[in-house]
This record gives structure tokens, sequence and C-alpha cells, in this order.
């Protein structure tokens, strides 16, 4: 236990360092939009990182807060960093060929066979532990620099851009949702409407609250957080339902929202504009039925294999 | 009812476009207030389980291996690879698509993309695939088609990342669980969500078949009709 916090908390600070190199990128970047708000952002996401072990709680909060205040100017973007020309990467192809697939193939298997067969180490120790093969590997297949794996990391960095902290920030929003008793609220007005036990009702609710929430925010995480907290917990697993299977079948719930909806831009508005369809809900309409179909599909196996 | 104000907060922000770290913040902060907290414990709390769902930014550590790869041409090889296999049918192409996405997403490769892949490569082969079956196949079919090819990215990128048992879907069930009280752990999350992603492979399957029926449809000739 003790080798897998310590190891844990040396891929934080690796982290950190990633996000501390991506911040020297943004700030030497000379062409960069606005390259001061970028690299306090992802020096404070560093710091709280690489220390935050070592603070008070409400000091990394604080620092989050700053962090979303910046994020809100909107200022928090992308350089001038570039990927290599398209002709370069088409003759790197030819050469390297289906080489180019062993590290990335590597990041997924690694980081389940640890999983799987280590389990003192676990999923997330085996991620690390995966990323650092695959690293090697990646260098050794193409050749590449070490400057251009910061260059390229710090790249896809701000390329992923303020967002790649939604999901902590998210499960944060539980955590105050659970402290402040919204959960209780939201289980108290369905409990009126689901009077008795039923496992049925109660992950009937569970999935289509998923689904609308999707629907309505465009966001199957965000509904996760706020979902799980109402009616998940209070009336699926407190049923017995597994955690596990129940949580899983409640984001792929979300999922099918997503595919339904016109507020998950970018997977439906914005495909069916860079494929330039005459009409911008012809994604939706192709995904309807499915989505449709896989929602009731859900239902039946939340109750079947859950419980 | 004043406390459900947070879940206010996020739909309107969301509706409104407003910036996704700040409104999750803004609705944060505004349900603590109302459950009766003090600023203070309110970013204790935040900072607190941040601190300790670190684990769900872990992906930070591979962004450097991938993007040397995709330096070195990932995309490309992957692209290659993809217009070297027989273009049957429109519904074929879409159906190896989703086949690759998923265990793409599995594997946690980051591979696909409708700017990437659709537009260039997959809608293109399965219109070229129908048209070479159909000479009949036309604007209204090219349209049709497109939703499909937009559609097969999606059900591939959806149901086959939460395969990976370091994806930011599992950790984000993991991570909210805990913070719930419920403990789960990543690889049990990670196998219970190979079912629905076999299922939604099939269902997308079903579909793809239903549009190559369509598309065929078109091309028999008008005197067969009448008999």
């Amino acid at each position: 236990m003790v080798m897998k916090d310590m190891l844990l908390e040396i891929m934080y600070v690796l982290c950190g360092l990633v996000a501390i190199v991506t911040a020297v990128y943004a700030i030497n970047d000379k062409a960069h939009p606005s390259a001061k708000i970028t690299a306090l952002f992802w020096t404070l996401l560093g710091i709280v990182f690489i220390f935050g072990q070592y603070m008070p709680g409400y000091i990394s909060g604080i620092i989050l807060v700053v962090m979303a205040l910046l994020a809100a100017t909107k200022k928090v973007t992308f350089g001038s960093l570039k990927n290599s020309e398209e002709q370069f990467r088409q003759e790197k192809a030819k050469t390297i060929q289906n080489k180019l697939f062993i590290p990335a193939l590597a990041i997924g298997v690694v980081a389940f066979l640890v999983a799987q067969f280590v389990p003192s180490l676990g999923a997330l120790v085996g991620l690390g532990i995966a990323a650092f093969i695959a690293t090697i590997l990646g260098v050794i297949f193409t050749k590449a620099t070490v400057s251009e794996l910061s260059y390229d990391g710090s790249r896809l960095l701000q390329q992923v851009g303020p967002s790649s902290i939604l999901p902590q920030l998210l499960a944060a929003l539980g955590a105050l949702f659970t402290a402040a008793g919204v959960g209780e609220v939201i289980s108290g007005g369905i409990g009126s409407v689901i009077t008795d036990d039923s496992k049925l009702l109660a992950v009937v609710a569970y999935c289509a609250g998923m689904m609308i929430f999707t629907m309505i925010m465009g966001n199957a995480f965000a509904a996760f957080a706020v979902i799980t907290a109402g009616i998940g917990v209070p009336f699926v697993m407190s049923q017995g339902a597994d955690p596990a299977i129940a949580g899983a079948l409640a984001l792929t719930a979300g999922y099918c929202g997503t595919l339904l909806t016109p507020m998950a831009a970018n997977f439906n508005i914005v495909p069916a504009a860079v494929l330039e369809t005459k009409n911008p809900y012809r994604v939706i309409i192709a995904q309807a039925p499915i989505a449709l179909s896989l929602w009731v599909t859900h239902v039946a196996l939340m109750y079947f294999l859950a419980f | 009812m004043l406390k459900l104000i947070g879940i206010l907060i996020i739909v309107i922000g969301f509706i409104k476009k407003y910036d996704t770290l700040a409104v999750v913040i803004t609705a944060g902060i505004a349900t603590g207030l109302v459950g009766g907290m003090d600023l203070m414990q309110i970013f204790d709390v935040i900072g607190t389980s941040f601190v300790k769902t670190r684990y769900m930014s872990l992906f930070l550590l591979t962004l450097p291996v991938i993007g040397i790869l995709e330096r070195y041409g990932l995309r490309e090889q992957a692209a290659n690879l993809i217009s070297s296999m027989k273009k049957v049918t429109a519904g074929s192409v879409l159906s190896i698509y989703t086949l690759i996405r998923l265990i793409a997403g599995a594997l946690s490769v980051r591979l696909g993309g409708h700017v990437q892949f659709i537009r260039p490569l997959i809608n293109p082969m399965a219109f070229g695939a129908a048209q070479n079956n159909n000479p009949m196949v036309g604007e209204a079919e090219e349209e049709i088609i497109k939703g499909h090819a937009a559609a097969s990215e999606n059900y591939g990128n959806f149901f086959g990342q939460n395969l990976f048992v370091a994806s930011a879907g599992v950790l984000l069930i993991v991570g909210t669980l805990e913070e719930l009280g419920t403990t789960a752990n990543p690889l049990d999350v990670a196998k219970a969500s190979i079912p629905i992603a076999i299922i939604a492979f099939i269902y997308s399957g079903i579909s793809y078949w239903k549009l190559d029926q369509k598309l065929s449809a078109k091309s028999k000739p008008v005197s067969e009709k009448g008999v």
C-alpha cells in the first residue's frame, strides 16, 4: 500500500511537471495571443499537483477558483506550437509503418495487465508504468529527441486546454453537493414519486435522469455528478446495486443522451458542418434510433446485472 | 429546494456557453453557501477533493509519447491502413471504422475524430462504395451517408473509451462515487462497460445494414417494381 501511494505521488509530481513545462512553452511563445494568462493557469495547476498533498485544502481550493477565473477570461488558449509538416508525417509513416502503433497500444495493454495481475499496484500506477514504457518505445521507434517529447506534450495539453481538469472539478462539485445535502433534496423529490422500493423504477429513474440531464447540459460527465448524487446513490446503490456496474451503465446511458442533443455540439453539430450536410441535425437523425434502443438496453442491463 | 441552485446554474451556464470551469465552480460555491457553509469551508472541500482526485488527470503522463507519435505519422499510418481495406459496401466501411474506433478507445489510443478521419477518409470511402454498387446513388443518399459516417465515430468513441481502465470516464465514475461515500474499483468499472460496448457495435451494425438496404433498393430498375 505504501509503495503504491509513493509511486502515485511521484506520478502526480510528473503530471505537475508536464503542466509547468507547458507554462514555460506558453510564456516563451512569441506568437501566443495571451501567453501570460495561459502560463499562469498551467503553473497553478502544476503547483496543485506537486504540492497539493502538503498544502491546506483551502489553499488548493482558492488556487482552483483563481484558475476558473482565468479560464473565464477565455484567454487560456492555444499558442503557435505546431505539429510536423504533412509531408514529413507521410514519409515517416512510410518508413516506420505499423511500428508506430506499438507504443500507442502499449499504454492500454500495459495498464490493463498491471491492473489485472498486480492488484497491489492497481490501474492507476499501471497507467503510469504504461506511459513510461510507451514513451521509451516511442523514442526507440521514432528516434524522437527529448525536446520533441516536452514540446509535443505541451502542444497537446494546450490543445486540450482548461477543460482537461473538468472531470476533477465535477468530482469536487459532487463533494460540495454531498456536504451541502443536495442529494437529500433531489432524493426527497424523487422519493415522493417512487414510493415503494421498486428496483426497476429506481433504475429507470437513474437512466432517464442521466439521459435527460445530458441532453439539457450537453455533457454526460456533469450530469453524472448531479444525477448520481440525487438518484444513483440514494435509490439504486442503496438497494444493493453493484456500484461499478450501475455507475458504468449510468454514464453510458448519459451518452445515449449525448447522441440525441444539439447541446453536444462537438459531436453532433460541428461534424455536420465539417461534412457540409444540408440538414444541420443530420447526425442526430442518423443516431436517434440507435440512441433510443441503447437506452432501453441500458435499463435492462442495469436491472439484471447490477442486482 | 433552494439547494438545487447549483444545478440551475450549471444548466443555464452550459446552455449560455459560459466557460465550463467557471460555471462548475460558481455552481459549487452557490450550493455551499445556500447549504450553510462559509467560503473557507467551501474552498476547503473543493481543494481537498481536487487533490484527492488527482489520479483522474494521470493521462497527462501519456501526452508526450502521443505527441511524438503524431509528429512521426501515427494518424497518417492509420489512414493508410484503413484506406487499404476492401470497400464492399457503405455499411461495411462504417462497421469496420466503428470497430476500429471501439478497439482504439479500449486501448486508449487517441485515434479518430470527425475532422481527422471521417471527412477525409471514411465518408468518401462509404460514398464511393455506395456509388460503385449502385450508380443511382446521388445527392440525397450522400446526405444520409454523411449522417451515418459522423455517427460511426461517435458510437465507437463513446462506447469504447470506458473499456480502458484509466480513461477519463472510468475515473470520473470512481472519483464521483468515492466523493459520495461509495467505492468502486477502476478495473470493475471497465469490465462492466464491456456488454454495452458489444451491444452498441451490434446495433450500429444493424443500422448500417439497413442503410445498405436502402442504398441498394434505389438501384432496382423501375420495371421490376411493378412485378
